[in-house]
């Protein structure tokens, strides 16, 4: 199944290449990746979308979290969160047809951001299903280039527990019961 | 006070309470070099980078401190990466600093320009490009934080030679390491303890198994105590040998590929296992489908990413073995287990009983008689430095170890070419051990080039080959599994007498029986580096043996009645 991670990291060079690494070393699946600044100056937070039963979650969140630039890892795949992916679909578009993909695409509250005399540029925001949805229905007309971002994510309401030790969050981490990793 | 990014290496090194590097110079670390004269450091000139990187990882197995290997750009630095490996996988502390070409050329294929992070990257625990020299002291200072903490393992500093030239301001205090997301000091949930004491309470028939952790966290003596109190028999892998004296009663000896059979076969009735500080190699599971069927499974380990891996487990406690067993042992009932320890008695009894010394010498020189009579000459005291193959093997089974870190060698990644340079870091980590490598003629070969630093640096060492004119386990498995198609495995060997001659040393061929106990004599009475040539029989094998991926109680028994009798005293 999927699980998606979101990991924070120091924003130091090569940390993106030491976790990406970590996947092919490990023979771990990827199947998203995003980096990007956080709240914090100095760190990354990473959403990474993996392939992988529980136990194999499970270590690839250690295996991760082994990693000396890494500051903690929250796999909130089973948590109530808010998942986004953002795409741009460049569509062919022919003065008879404009008309309707854009209308199809206001159905998924996705937006045209640019027109050209024989295509347009979709740009939609949403799950991946969604964006999925999105790109079927829109195929017919022919999809001249497409790009993604791949999945952020963000668990609702406060800051999910760790299943690691959280020293990024506090100071007192030492004083923290142990972790369990019995399953 | 300023100090150039050159002295600050050895400023720093010194603080971190390092007197020995091993290393090789070159152009991009030549101004650490010069600085170097400055500072009271022993440099060991090797005459490889590998033969460094093998000598640090002996100095860290011998000691439990943080080895430390230099090598310049390139070649120098990759030519370390064996040795690197080699401590990744055995889980050894070492520092490696390379020089790196000047930063504003880093990108541009400079002369001698490698990416030596990005070379290391998937082996070495962390590495670090430095490229200024105020970054010198805190790279220093956190590398040996993270080699040796934890679950320890190799670090790499490459320093940019613009980085040594330059000067920068010293303050060691400041340099403190600053690591926020690095947390090393595991504890186990109580929870987790709840479980394992419930387990242990309802065992029957309960096998510990110990690997490198119980000596990386010197937790022997509690080990002992655990199975004393509980009356648990005790399986070591090859990495855990000496971490409990082999002359417990309750130590079985080592389990695995070439385990005696009492050991694999009790692990395979096992009701409970207690996997201490080790990491269930395929070396010692075998097929893992029928691993230890009947047993629960209990993991101690610091390391969280080895839960789970390869054999699921029932209760995991991640912390250091040492705190976790002092933690667990008053909780933990007294048990006698009479019949399961008499049933491992009874698999012992139908097993080839390993003392072969009153042998009759049969005009044959076994590999198995020569390791013998080196425990037998050494009492058992020496520190033994092995490589890789059938050596490794007869040694682990024929030397008996009582203390932690009286055999070093290359588990994990079984590098041939480890045992002579690593010696010779043990030698300098103990220069009052007495310390004999055993090594095949393959795998000396690959490092002998390192006997000229024992005549440099005068090592007393004295080093056993084990010369069966064949790579001999490749050997071995090419007669079990390839119908005798020896492709590549004869050796044409150099007079390895002479060869000792040539670098200044003692040399002894031996080929009877008789010859073995006056060569080892010889040997420890000579100060100074001695090389013994034990020409023993050529296609003799490690038995027993469970072949790759086949179930652990599956074993090749010994059909050679030469190394099996009966007539134990």
């Amino acid at each position: 199944m999927l699980h998606t991670l979101v990991v924070y990291v120091e924003d130091k060079p090569g940390v993106l290449n030491r976790v990406a690494s970590l996947f092919r070393r490990r023979a771990f699946n990827i199947d998203s990746l995003t980096v990007g600044h956080t709240e914090t100056p100095g760190v990354s937070r990473m959403t990474i979308v993996c392939d992988a039963d529980p136990a194999a979650a499970r270590r690839v969140e250690a295996n991760i979290y082994k990693l000396v630039d890494v500051l903690r890892v929250d796999d909130i795949t089973d948590q109530p969160a808010v998942e986004r992916e953002l795409a741009m679909i460049k569509v062919a578009a022919s003065h008879e047809t404009r008309g309707q993909i854009i209308q199809l695409a206001d159905v998924f509250r996705a937006r045209t951001v640019d027109v050209s005399n024989d295509s347009l540029i979709v740009e939609i925001t949403g799950s991946g299903d969604k964006i999925e949805r999105l790109l079927d229905v829109l195929k017919p007309f022919g999809v001249l280039e497409m790009v993604r971002t791949g999945r952020v994510a963000m668990a609702r309401g406060p800051r999910p527990a760790s299943k690691l030790e959280d020293r990024f969050a506090g100071e007192d981490a030492h004083e923290e019961p142990g972790v369990s990793y019995s399953v | 006070m300023k100090r150039t990014g050159a002295q600050i290496i050895w400023e720093s090194l010194l603080r971190q309470g390092v007197s020995t590097v091993f290393g090789y110079p070159g152009g991009a670390i030549l101004p650490a070099y010069d600085a170097m004269t400055q500072y009271p450091m022993r440099h060991i000139l090797v005459r490889h980078e590998q033969g460094a990187t093998h000598m640090a990882d002996g100095f860290a197995r011998a000691t439990g401190q943080v080895g430390v290997a230099i090598a310049t750009s390139g070649p120098g630095a990759t030519n370390m990466v064996t040795g690197i490996a080699t401590a990744m996988l055995d889980s050894s502390p070492i520092v490696c600093i390379t020089g790196q070409v000047g930063s504003k050329l880093i990108g541009s294929d400079a002369f001698q320009e490698t990416d030596i992070t990005g070379v290391t990257l998937p082996i070495t625990k962390h590495n670090y490009l430095v490229t200024r020299a105020d970054d010198v002291a805190p790279t220093i200072r956190e590398a040996f934080h993270v080699a040796a903490s934890g679950r320890p393992g190799p670090v790499l500093i490459d320093i940019t030679k613009d980085a040594q030239q330059s000067s920068a301001e010293f303050d060691w205090d400041a340099a403190e390491p600053k690591l926020r997301g690095y947390r090393p000091d595991r504890r186990p949930a109580p929870v987790d303890y709840q479980k394992a004491i419930a387990l242990i309470k309802n065992a029957r028939r309960p096998v510990i198994l110990a690997g490198r952790g119980i000596i990386q966290s010197e937790a022997g003596q509690q080990v002992v105590a655990f199975a004393e109190r509980t009356q648990t028999p005790i399986a070591m892998t090859l990495l855990g040998l000496g971490g409990v004296a082999a002359s417990h009663e309750l130590n079985l000896g080592m389990m695995g590929m070439h385990g005696e059979a009492w050991v694999n076969t009790a692990i395979q009735e096992a009701d409970l296992l207690l996997a201490f500080g080790m990491r269930f190699d395929d070396r010692v599971t075998g097929n893992l489908k029928t691993y230890a069927p009947h047993a629960k499974k209990i993991h101690i380990d610091i390391d969280p990413a080895e839960i789970n891996k390869n054999v699921p487990v029932d209760v995991a406690l991640v912390g250091d073995l040492r705190e976790v067993l002092v933690e667990l042992l008053p909780h933990v009932p007294v048990a006698e287990h009479v019949e399961w320890l008499a049933r491992i008695n009874e698999l012992k009894g139908d097993s080839a009983v390993r003392d072969i010394q009153n042998l009759p010498d049969n005009g044959h020189l076994y590999a198995a008689h020569v390791i013998n009579d080196i425990w037998r000459e050494t009492d058992g005291n020496a520190i033994v430095v092995t490589d890789v193959g059938q050596h490794q093997m007869w040694e682990a089974q024929y030397y008996k170890h009582n203390t932690p870190r009286s055999l070093i060698t290359s588990g994990g990644l079984g590098t041939m070419g480890f045992a002579l340079p690593a010696a010779i870091g043990a030698k300098i980590a103990k220069p009052d051990a007495e310390v004999w490598v055993v090594v095949g003629d393959g795998g000396f070969q690959m490092t002998m080039c390192e006997l000229a630093t024992v005549m440099q640096e005068n090592i007393d060492i004295n080093v056993a080959i084990i010369n069966n004119g064949f790579l001999g386990m490749v050997r071995q498995w090419q007669e079990f599994f390839y119908e005798k198609r020896y492709a590549a495995t004869p050796l044409v060997n150099p007079n390895f007498t002479k060869l000792a001659e040539a670098f200044g040393l003692t040399g002894i061929t031996v080929t009877k029986r008789g010859e073995v106990v006056p060569a080892v004599r010889a040997a420890r009475n000579h100060k100074g580096g001695v090389v013994i040539d034990f020409q023993v029989e050529q296609e003799d094998s490690v038995y027993p043996m469970v072949p790759a991926g086949a179930d652990l109680h599956a074993m090749i028994r010994r059909p050679s009645p030469i190394v099996e009798t009966a007539a134990d005293a």
